[in-house]
């Protein structure tokens, strides 16, 4: 169950540990100066986007995308497209056939 | 030989056609001036010696039927184009070179035209004013008393090679103006066509809901040219609009007698330039001496729409940009373990402008914040979009200014990431709504730096905007005041 926060501003500011936890999520190299700037950068953002909390808006329905359209299905024919030749040329480590990453298993 | 690449695009491809002009000789000239301008930053990347033969080869074998035979063109960095690096201007992707080519470039060489490189860009197309770039700036080709200004941005390495002759048009991207303000702020015409026009398919993708590609050129009878060349639809992009291949440049036409243009009371901002507001104002004398019908109009959530951007755009760009993650392409920092890899990579390879909006997209989509911010902003797009649905009942065009100011100084707005957004106030909401909207040059401001105007269309409507744009151009009478001091 979500816990869905009220608009009241002490929780939408961001501190040290919410740098952290975000920094974490978005797989980004956090480090003291890192940590200092987004704080300031990402408050003074959010400060921008609070304006939003003007509007009433309970009963208008999200918008995600303005294609008014249905979505177009093609014939299903074999392609020649994404070859695995291709697909690995620009892997800046690779072993044969493989993406080659950091051992994952121990 | 020389004055070639002062020939507009359409001109130039006639020309060609007819033999008067070689298209080796037209890609000679270009390639000239571009050794000569390395000052202004605009290329990426330079494919100068494949345009030389693939000129040779237009000419050897008389390949003159495509609608842009022998243009040469350099494309904005965000296109993936085969075989040739491919960076975003990232230091992400710095190396990537793709084995595939965008739909929207392919559809420039099929036509006949010569790439001749890939130009600079705000990294990601994140940023306005071309500071963001991995590779540096680019030096706008005005100049206000010897200090150098920003050609705007994203897309700054295409305007600033328009401006400059280094290319005789381009493709580049918009998703929140990205086109409008960096033609506004070098004096060129840059079209942002209805979300759907052009596929997106091949493009490195930033916000996927607002991107766009659109041409950007030396006037409005190019811009429809090139729009004749990269529209259409893509069975490769789901978003990409299935509707009728029209032919803008055919249609052009100056008489817009009876057409109604809507003026938004909520286009006038706290400090904007008297000398933007007068713009306007002749704008609109100019649109009523061409038979044109002014219209007061209201946009009453006009001044949501950068706060709706700035959550939505960047919620998009975080998942987007999820794939970079080292193993793929591109760049790879070492790491002791998977996630240390991940994360040494991104924090190496993205720069800061980057990484904030990564960060704020991850913020605004995480667990307990994705209603109160990611959905609301949805929500309020909504009404964005339900105040154009409801005045184009009435109007037929909109006719704004496309900037809140000229171009400022290399390093003004750095530092300060709202008022760099602030930039793109009358532009983001046409990218929030899915339209079609250009800016045309309409003056100079008092340091000489040109100011554009903007006229916004309804969805899938370009002709009229590049007719009320033709209109006006010739009422304008723009002319270039680039000055070459870099050669």
């Amino acid at each position: 169950m979500l816990i869905y926060p009220n608009f009241s501003s002490s929780l939408m500011t961001i501190n040290k540990e919410t740098v952290k936890k975000i920094s974490k999520l978005s797989r980004i190299a956090s480090n003291e100066e890192f940590e200092n700037s987004m704080i300031k950068d990402l408050n003074s953002i959010l400060k921008f986007v609070e304006q939003l909390n003007e509007l009433n808006i309970s009963n208008t329905e999200p918008l995600s995308s303005v294609v008014d359209q249905k979505l177009y299905q093609r014939d299903d024919v074999e392609k020649k497209i994404n070859e695995k030749k291709d697909i690995l040329q620009n892997s800046p480590v690779k072993n044969e056939n493989y993406f080659v990453v950091p051992k994952i298993i121990e | 030989m020389g004055e070639i690449t002062k020939l507009t695009l359409v001109n130039l491809v006639s020309k060609i056609k007819s033999k008067e002009i070689s298209a080796l000789d037209a890609c000679s000239d270009y390639v000239n001036r571009i050794v000569k301008s390395k000052k202004l930053n605009t290329f990426v990347t330079e494919t100068l010696e494949q345009a030389i033969s693939f000129a040779k080869k237009i000419d050897d074998n008389n390949l003159k039927e495509g609608i842009l035979s022998g243009a040469p063109i350099a494309v904005k960095d965000l296109f993936c184009t085969k075989n040739v690096e491919t960076t975003a201007s990232s230091k992400i992707l710095k190396g990537f070179v793709p084995t595939y080519e965008s739909t929207v470039t392919s559809k420039l060489w099929e036509r006949g035209a010569v790439l001749l490189g890939k130009l600079n860009c705000d990294e990601f197309a994140m940023g306005s004013s071309n500071e963001t770039s991995a590779f540096g700036n680019v030096i706008n080709p005005y100049k206000v008393n010897d200090e150098n200004i920003v050609p705007g941005g994203s897309s700054g390495g295409c305007s600033a090679a328009v401006a400059a002759d280094l290319t005789v048009a381009t493709v580049g991207t918009d998703t929140g103006g990205s086109i409008r303000q960096p033609a506004a702020f070098t004096g060129i015409v840059g079209l942002k066509p209805t979300y759907g026009r052009c596929s997106r398919w091949g493009i490195v993708a930033f916000a996927s809901s607002l991107d766009q590609a659109g041409p950007m050129t030396k006037n409005v009878s190019d811009c429809a040219l090139m729009l004749d060349a990269i529209s259409g639809f893509d069975e490769k992009d789901s978003t990409s609009a299935n509707t009728k291949k029209e032919e803008f440049l055919k249609n052009l036409n100056r008489n817009i007698k009876g057409l109604k243009i809507g003026i938004p009371k909520e286009y006038i901002v706290d400090d904007m330039p008297k000398e933007i507001q007068d713009l306007w104002d002749k704008g609109i004398s100019w649109m009523k001496e061409s038979g044109a019908i002014i219209k007061d109009i209201s946009l009453p959530h006009t001044k949501y729409a950068l706060p709706t951007y700035y959550i939505i755009a960047p919620a998009e760009a975080s998942s987007n940009l999820a794939r970079y993650d080292g193993v793929r392409y591109g760049f790879r920092a070492s790491g002791k373990d998977l996630n240390e890899m991940y994360e040494n990579t991104r924090s190496l390879g993205f720069g800061n402008e980057v990484k904030r909006r990564i960060m704020i997209g991850t913020y605004v989509l995480s667990s307990g914040y994705y209603d109160a911010y990611y959905l609301k902003a949805q929500q309020v797009r909504r009404l964005i979009k339900n105040d154009f649905d409801l005045v184009f009942k009435d109007v037929d065009a909109i006719l704004t200014p496309t900037a809140p100011s000229s171009a400022f100084k290399i390093g003004e707005k750095k530092d300060d990431p709202i008022s760099m957004y602030l930039n793109d106030v009358f532009t983001v909401p046409i990218n929030l709504a899915g339209l079609p909207a250009i800016s045309i040059p309409a003056g100079f401001d008092q340091s000489g730096l040109p100011l554009g105007l903007q006229i916004i269309g309804k969805p899938f409507d370009e002709q009229t905007v590049l007719n009320s744009a033709y209109a006006l151009e010739e009422k304008i009478g723009f002319k270039s005041q680039v000055k070459d001091w870099w050669m």
